[in-house]
């Protein structure tokens, strides 16, 4: 509505503000004409001409049929320049509503350059976008009001739309349709940046993490010991990290976790302090989220923290 | 009315169990893994140690139950309930017993002949939960906590309803 | 005005006191508990049914401001998630089904009757079960609230979130029975409403003379009629899906989730004007009252009752923009949502004409009039900028929407309400009610409204979705939902003090004359409060303003004699023809029983005890069934005669 950073959010932009000012001055003027009719000096005499205020009625009924048709037609044409965006070379991303997170699957012709992520979503500036959307349990919606208006994530029912970010910037979405518990807390995060930094940043997303084959520092001792708590412990019966034997799809892909602006589906800034915290005891931060408490002595809980801020 | 705000209030005192939802089991920091005892006899007081009251009749744990699951992939042995590789669940068999911490016992130690062992990588409340819900698989648990039908394909319903 | 084309001549004669004490006692219940649960009045049952429904409001009045002050700050921990979302699913469906669908009802119930110059409405038995099926649905969903079974899907309750899969336990359960019962009590008050308008009107008052709510409520009766069924297939079938495991939402089978937001939509589009309209209709008939002269443009006003009930039935899918419409079907939609802005606006325009031709008296009820329009008028500008497609997008689901309904919703049918208890107070209760304190109260619930949602249409444009339990730090929000928090608790003040004012006035108001504000429809005709068989001489009707067209010299109005028309030895109402009401024939009340409470508490047994198990329906119908029997079991013949 405000703050268009797209090309699609423009356009409802465009739209927005002549509707907001022509409604309110005929709010206004209604308000006018009420406060004029109840304070207006009344002559005792006075002979009501119900035709002359039939006439006045009349008026203002063909004004408002008038107005509405206006409003009407640009609606219209709003809609086809929204759906009429140039859709060549565009990327193409599937975004998946899980409760309460959201999976991100970049695709490609080339299979080795599929791209599985979560919760933060790049996008090249100037190029359109093909979001499709899918949902894995209930109905979820997808906002990112500085780009485009929503689109429902409805379970069984795959759909498409474009969009195209016109300047760079980072923006929250944040789930729109109630979907339980933590509805409040599915956020994600969306980098609109120049084409050369998107592929920088797609390119190393591409790679497989990689945990020191030999600790020669105490760092590096640190990140294999991390590696191991989150390969034996239950991180791993529900998450992946490419390069590792965690594999599972329950949860989020944490392949290059530290690379995220936030943690928890966009609730809480990505510092180590809040990884731990996270780690630890999710329900005192997203009560009912799918991840639960874990019981590690303050050591193994060191060391998988490093682990995962090496994720970089 | 008073009346009514009344019984509702008392109502509310002996509010449901079985809809209790207990998002934050026990606290977050570290604890000793639960043990499994080979009888209930104990020294002193009476303690609830094994935990397991608050899931076993409770329906959404049963839930939450189902979907670990569906998603550790007890299905990929057990099926819904019917068996394949591992045994049927849904049977009236159990080799390692039907009560609560045993068959929290053979989830967590492992059985021979294949059940893996999952002590360490499932928290106690999860194991709790797919007790519960492998409880409700075998009908050993009130009929209202039984699932319904899931939104997956297959079969209408792993438990009851459908009567 | 001319007089009325009745082939009955007008009777010189009124009742004597004695034959007044007759029916005194004919239409009078049994005192005690047994005459309190038998009754079959109308005015008591429809008073009993205004009084609950305000108690409900109250109670989920406070569940909004629980979610208010769990939202005042970023992060709070008061509620929780789970709690939280109980609470506005609680809030939403007793303000829709149990709040405004039927105080509007109700409302009708008590005044369509004597407005239209009747003793009773048309099934009086069927009208107290609808009675006791409100109150036990009522009850089902709040006492299950307070028993953690709160239904938690939101009022709308989307699978599959209310499915089998991921709505465990009886929550959602509880919400569909509640809704049955809800539709049940609601269809009974539509037929009561139109059976008694279209046969039992006073000699004289022929359609096109028919006050404007008696109007509203048979277009919003029609309006129920068409729409409940919908949501009772559409909850129906989510009953099934839960408890015996069919398959028409999930997608997994073939079914389909947006089969539930049509259906519920379809039924949920025009339930917002069945609530809107008996406002508009209150509106119209207190403005002449208020403004001393007749409402301007009784035909117009007509017509756009009657079009916004039809097009209100083609706009339903505007709260699916989101899902992802095709372009043609969106824009239908949008146009037919645009469009039903302009049946709004010629009533309006019209009232604003009333006023400016009439002479107002700022009265407290008048207070709430001008209410209406001040906050009404930008419910329906926000509505019109949610009927495009693109503004949608990024309006749907977002705090602006809260904004948006609360506005159409509180200025549109409650403070109307509002309005119109002040005005009718002293005809229900025989006393004034405070002009003072309403004034007071009046001014706590506009500011408490306005600085509660104003906010709040900020809050959607920067992004705050809607049912959201809590909100982070940092967003922009803080201030505006700390500003929200402070308006509802002043919008609590203000209600609180009008449910006082009421108490007081019920207590120990100044006593109130028949006709306090020189108002012009039949039911200031007979005394505050109305006796039990409410007119004494069934009123003869010269005109759309009865009350003003009488003759000169005559009383307060002219009355057909009963001792010709009715027997006043029985409880008898008059039946007249539906276009004319010309005198038809008389029809025999029946009496006082206990058995629409029996039959009620039998569907409450049965529908609650589906819940638990499929058995609930076969024994439950034959439960149903006893009372029935015995309530149909034929009696001696009651006397039918035609009047001529």
């Amino acid at each position: 509505m405000t703050d268009a950073f797209g090309r699609q959010a423009a356009l409802i932009e465009r739209l927005w503000w002549p509707t907001l000012w022509v409604l309110t001055a005929i709010y206004i003027a209604v308000m006018i004409a009420l406060a004029y009719a109840m304070l207006r000096r009344r002559h005792v005499d006075e002979v009501k001409s119900e035709v002359r205020t039939a006439r006045w009625v009349g008026a203002a009924i063909a004004g408002t049929v008038v107005i509405l048709f206006a409003y009407f037609i640009s609606d219209l044409f709003t809609a086809r320049a929204i759906a009429g965006i140039e859709r060549k070379d565009g990327v193409t991303i599937e975004v998946t509503g899980l409760q309460w997170w959201w999976r991100v699957e970049y695709s490609d012709s080339v299979p080795e350059r599929r791209l599985t992520t979560a919760n933060e979503i790049h996008i090249p500036v100037g190029r359109p976008v093909r979001i499709i959307t899918s949902s894995a349990d209930v109905i979820h919606s997808f906002w990112i009001r500085e780009l485009h208006g929503k689109r429902d994530l409805i379970p069984g029912d795959k759909s498409e739309f474009w969009l195209r970010a016109d300047s760079a910037g980072v923006f929250r979405g944040q789930c729109a349709e109630f979907c339980g518990l933590e509805h409040a807390k599915m956020a994600l995060v969306v980098v609109a940046e120049p084409e050369a930094q998107f592929q920088a940043w797609y390119d190393r997303q591409l790679s497989a993490a990689r945990v020191p084959p030999v600790a020669v520092t105490r760092a590096d001792s640190l990140i294999r010991s991390g590696h191991d708590v989150f390969v034996t412990k239950a991180c791993v019966m529900c998450h992946t990290i490419r390069g590792t034997t965690a594999g599972s799809s329950i949860g989020p892909d944490l392949t290059h976790l530290a690379s995220r602006r936030m943690i928890a589906a966009g609730t809480r800034t990505n510092t180590r302090g809040n990884l731990a915290g996270w780690v630890v005891d999710p329900q005192g931060i997203k009560p009912g989220a799918l991840m639960p408490p874990n019981n590690l002595t303050p050591a193994e809980l060191e060391a998988l923290i490093s682990f995962l801020e090496s994720l970089k | 009315m008073k009346r009514l705000v009344i019984v509702a209030l008392l109502l509310s005192i002996a509010a449901c169990d079985r809809e209790a939802r207990e998002y934050r089991p026990g606290p977050p920091t570290a604890s000793p893994a639960p043990f499994v005892r080979q009888t209930p006899l104990q020294p002193g007081a009476p303690t609830d140690l094994l935990g397991s009251a608050a899931y076993q009749e409770n329906r959404w744990a049963v839930s939450e139950g189902q979907r670990l699951y569906n998603g550790f992939n007890c299905v990929g042995c057990h099926a819904n309930g019917g068996g394949g590789i591992g045994p049927a669940l849904a049977d009236r068999k159990w080799k390692y017993g039907s009560e609560p911490d045993q068959i929290f016992a053979t989830i967590v130690e492992g059985r021979a002949e294949g059940m893996p062992s999952f002590g360490g990588k499932i928290g106690n409340a999860e194991v709790w939960r797919l007790v519960a819900y492998v409880r409700a698989l075998g009908k050993l648990t009130p009929e209202d906590t039984w699932p319904s039908r899931t939104d997956d394909i297959g079969e209408a319903s792993p438990v009851g309803n459908g009567q | 005005m001319t007089s009325p084309e009745l082939t009955h001549p007008v009777p010189p004669t009124r009742l004597d006191d004695e034959e007044v004490a007759n029916l005194e006692e004919v239409w009078t219940d049994r005192p005690g508990l047994y005459g309190f649960l038998a009754t079959v009045d109308h005015k008591r049952i429809a008073t009993r049914y205004i009084v609950s429904a305000f108690f409900f409001f109250a109670l989920a009045g406070v569940g909004a401001l629980m979610m208010r002050t769990q939202l005042a700050l970023p992060e709070n921990r008061l509620l929780g998630p789970d709690f939280y979302r109980q609470v506005f699913t609680v809030h939403g469906t007793t303000m829709m089904f149990i709040f405004a669908v039927p105080v509007m009802q109700a409302v009708g119930l008590y005044l369509v009757p004597l407005m239209i110059g009747t003793r009773n409405v048309a099934f009086p038995r069927l009208n107290a079960l609808g009675f006791w099926v409100y109150l036990i649905g009522s009850l089902l969903l709040w006492v299950s609230f307070f028993m953690n079974t709160g239904p938690d899907a939101g009022w709308f309750s989307y699978v599959p979130l209310a499915g089998p899969e991921y709505g465990p336990g009886k929550r959602s359960d509880v919400w569909a029975q509640t809704i049955t019962f809800t539709e049940i009590s609601a269809i009974i008050s539509a037929i009561e409403i139109i059976v008694t308008v279209f046969k039992q009107r006073a000699p004289g008052m022929t359609l096109n003379r028919v006050p404007l709510f008696v109007w509203a409520m048979v277009v919003t009766s029609f309006m129920v009629l068409f729409a409940m069924p919908t949501v009772a297939t559409a909850s129906a079938m989510l009953a099934l899906d839960r408890l015996v495991g069919t398959h028409f939402f999930n997608v997994a089978e073939g079914g389909d989730p947006l089969l539930w937001q049509h259906l519920f939509w379809f039924f949920g589009h025009p339930e917002v004007y069945i609530i809107f309209i008996p406002a508009t209709g209150l509106i119209s008939s207190m403005l002449p009252a208020l403004t001393r002269r007749e409402v301007f443009g009784y035909p117009l006003i007509l017509m756009a009752l009657v079009g916004t009930a039809f097009m209100s039935f083609g706009l339903w899918v505007h709260h699916m923009f989101a899902a992802g419409i095709p372009m043609l079907g969106g824009s239908f939609f949008t146009a037919a949502s645009v469009m039903i802005a302009i049946p709004t606006g010629v009533q309006i325009f019209c009232w604003i004409a009333t006023i400016w031709t009439g002479r107002p008296r700022l009265t407290v009820a008048m207070h709430y009039l001008l209410g209406f329009f001040f906050i009404f008028v930008i419910g329906g500008m926000t509505g019109v900028m949610i009927a495009s497609v693109p503004l949608d997008w990024q309006l749907h689901d977002s705090f602006f929407i809260v904004a948006h309904f609360h506005y159409v919703l509180i200025g549109g049918a409650v403070f109307p309400l509002l309005g119109a208890v002040h005005h009718w107070f002293p005809k229900v209760t025989g006393r004034m009610m405070s002009e003072k304190l309403g004034r007071i109260a009046f001014w706590f619930t506009f500011a408490g409204m306005n600085i509660t949602f104003f906010p709040m249409h900020f809050l959607g444009i920067y992004g705050m979705p809607r049912r959201v339990y809590t909100y982070l730090d940092g967003l922009g929000w803080n201030g505006l939902n700390l500003t929200a928090t402070i308006g509802s608790y002043i919008l609590a003040v203000g209600v609180l003090l009008f449910v006082f004012n009421a108490v007081r006035s019920r207590l120990a108001g100044a006593p109130a004359s028949a006709d306090p504000w020189g108002a012009d429809t039949l039911e200031w005709a007979t005394s505050s409060p109305p006796p039990s068989y409410a007119f004494a001489n069934i009123p003869i009707v010269h005109g759309r303003s009865p009350m003003w067209t009488r003759e000169p010299g005559e009383g307060a109005v002219t009355g057909l004699d009963s001792k010709e028309s009715l027997d006043e030895q029985q409880r008898m109402t008059l039946i007249t023809s539906v276009i004319d009401a010309r005198p038809d024939g008389r029809h025999k009340d029946p009496n006082p029983t206990i058995l629409p409470m029996l039959a009620g508490l039998a569907i409450g047994g049965a529908l609650i005890a589906c819940l638990f198990t499929p058995w609930g329906l076969p024994i439950g119908s034959v439960l149903v069934l006893i009372p029935l029997l015995l309530w149909g079991y034929p009696h001696k013949p009651a006397a039918e005669a035609e009047v001529e």
